[in-house]
């Protein structure tokens, strides 16, 4: 997917909103949730990205006004957002859970979020919404009956009624099948490219790597890594990895492994070898070469430590 | 009816919870007929009936069910976000809530206790009774959905008012009746239709003035703490 074969709509927003977070830290009694982030976000779509637990939701409340930071503060174009309602004129926000009125159809739903903003002629906006998330065909259904991918595009078009500046997602991705994933990717992917500010948080790499440009990574409360994605993506991908290798002759395989330039350590254990690997790419390119060339066939080969938590947490000591 | 009233009242009549707000009024009227038409002196069983079953369990648990169901219903299933991303003053929120809430306590309690009343001793009491619950219901509403605003369990602390406070203190302590939303509908309703079958210590004015600050207090907290209505952060 290419941010470039996106067109704007053809009425762009007149200026973007700025989302501002200064020194922004949040505890729960002595438990730290989020840690002294500061971050400014333009129009365009920004991923967050972090493991489960890593304060992604915590700092999402805290920009959509849902929390009062403990210290710093959260800005949107200079007021804060925290105990002003006024702040949803221009912002918008889907959160996590998957809270919605299951006794109301989607489009009364929607002409409820219309009304509640007074807008002019709520039900052409609902009517906008629903067409914006391609929910019409079901559009008179009790929300009760819809899936999981369903329920979040009504609650996106909620959202979305009083076409906001701002849009704050919070794991929008999750329980959507491929297509509804790609078609809410393609919705972000036109919003930012008319001028909206808009934020999702998610705990798939690949996720955000389709859909924005740039990121900000958090891990355990902090913000880890922040910028162009594929800047952080080359950090991740060179950072040293960890693999379990069992093979017919595990001792001659740590020797050959050993010359290549990409392995920086081989342990021999009971279980077969442990392999400190400096360069991915290089050495599950060599390996293959290495083995059979010594007359070793490699039985196994797992990397040991490919948790998203183990990825972040290098990020955080890079 | 504004769009907060409307979802208010279609989430209240639309959850089976509603059902619970039945039996308690059907069992009022079903006593008040059985004794009437078994002869019973109304001196007899009207006070048991319409106070220690009407006033004193009745109307505050219809309350309770309601008032801490408009508002804690939304905050435990997290649809309340959905009224909460609205740039609508919190006050715009609240008001709407109480008056469904009020509303609907009013009628399922006062229709019952109008009839009791009537069969007890006569239209009057029935209505005094009636205007009176209705009173109450606006009151207890506004603790009640305070409460669901201030703790966690709203429900348990309601509880904890109406029958440790209100029903166990107030027959040994006569002090705590000034503080109990109980005697000022007996008060009031003594006052709109004089009957030897309702008795409190507590005056007219002490009621009708308690009656409104309760309901105005509880009301201004309700709306500051939806203002500072932080989402718990107990996922991430």
């Amino acid at each position: 997917m290419s941010v470039t074969s996106v067109e704007p709509r053809s009425a762009p927003a007149p200026t973007g909103s700025r989302l501002d977070l200064a020194g922004v830290s949040r505890w729960y009694g002595n438990v730290v949730a989020v840690n002294d982030v500061s971050m400014s976000l333009g129009p365009g779509v920004t991923g967050l990205l972090g493991p489960n637990g890593a304060g992604k939701t915590t700092l999402l409340h805290m920009m959509a006004g849902f929390l009062a930071p403990s210290r710093g503060a959260v800005t949107l174009d200079g007021t804060p957002t925290w105990r002003n309602p006024e702040v949803y004129r221009r912002l918008g926000l889907v959160s996590e859970r998957e809270a919605v009125h299951t006794f109301l159809t989607a489009y009364e739903f929607v002409l409820a979020s219309a009304r509640l903003h007074r807008l002019p002629d709520p039900s052409e906006a609902a009517r906008r919404a629903i067409a914006l998330v391609e929910l019409e065909g079901a559009q008179s259904r009790r929300i009760g009956t819809y899936s999981k991918g369903m329920r979040q595009r009504a609650r996106v078009a909620a959202a979305l009624v009083h076409d906001p500046q701002v849009l704050l997602l919070d794991e929008p991705f999750n329980g959507m099948d491929p297509r509804q994933r790609l078609h809410m990717m393609d919705l972000l992917h036109r919003l930012g490219g008319a001028g909206r500010t808009i934020l999702f948080s998610s705990h798939i790499l690949e996720e955000v790597e389709q859909l924005s440009g740039t990121v900000q990574v958090m891990v355990a409360g902090r913000l880890a890594a922040s910028g162009d994605f594929r800047t952080i993506r080359r950090l991740m991908t060179n950072r040293p990895h960890v693999f379990g290798v069992r093979s017919t002759d595990d001792r001659a395989l740590a020797v050959a492994l050993m010359a290549e330039p990409s392995v920086t350590g081989v342990e021999l254990g009971r279980g077969g070898l442990t392999v400190r690997v400096s360069d991915y790419g290089a050495f599950t390119r060599a390996l293959p070469k290495v083995a059979p060339a010594h007359g070793i066939r490699v039985r196994q080969l797992v990397p040991e430590d490919e948790s998203l938590e183990s990825v972040f947490s290098y990020l955080v000591e890079a | 009816m504004s769009t907060v009233s409307w979802i208010t009242a279609r989430g209240l009549l639309g959850r089976r919870r509603f059902l619970l707000l039945f039996p308690l009024p059907v069992l009022l009227v079903l006593l008040a007929v059985l004794s009437r038409a078994l002869g019973v002196d109304p001196g007899a069983w009207g006070p048991p009936v319409l106070v220690g079953l009407g006033l004193a369990v009745v109307l505050p648990v219809i309350a309770l069910i309601v008032g801490t169901g408009v508002l804690g219903a939304e905050i435990d299933d997290g649809t309340v976000v959905h009224i909460l991303t609205k740039p609508l003053p919190r006050w715009q929120i609240v008001l709407p809530k109480l008056a469904v809430a009020a509303g609907v306590t009013a009628v399922t309690v006062a229709v019952p206790l109008y009839v009791a009343g009537v069969l007890a001793s006569s239209v009057w009491v029935g209505l005094a009774l009636a205007a009176a619950a209705a009173i109450g219901a606006l009151a207890y509403c506004a603790l009640f959905l305070a409460l669901s605003l201030v703790t966690r369990r709203p429900v348990l602390l309601g509880l904890v008012y109406v029958l440790i406070w209100e029903g166990l203190l107030g027959n040994f302590v006569s002090g705590t009746k000034v503080l109990s939303i109980q005697q000022y509908v007996i008060a009031l309703a003594d006052r709109f239709a004089p009957t030897e079958l309702l008795a409190t210590d507590v005056s007219v004015p002490v009621a009708a003035v308690m009656s409104a600050l309760i309901t105005i207090g509880f009301t201004a907290l309700a709306v500051d703490r939806l203002r500072s209505f932080s989402v718990a952060g107990d996922t991430s």
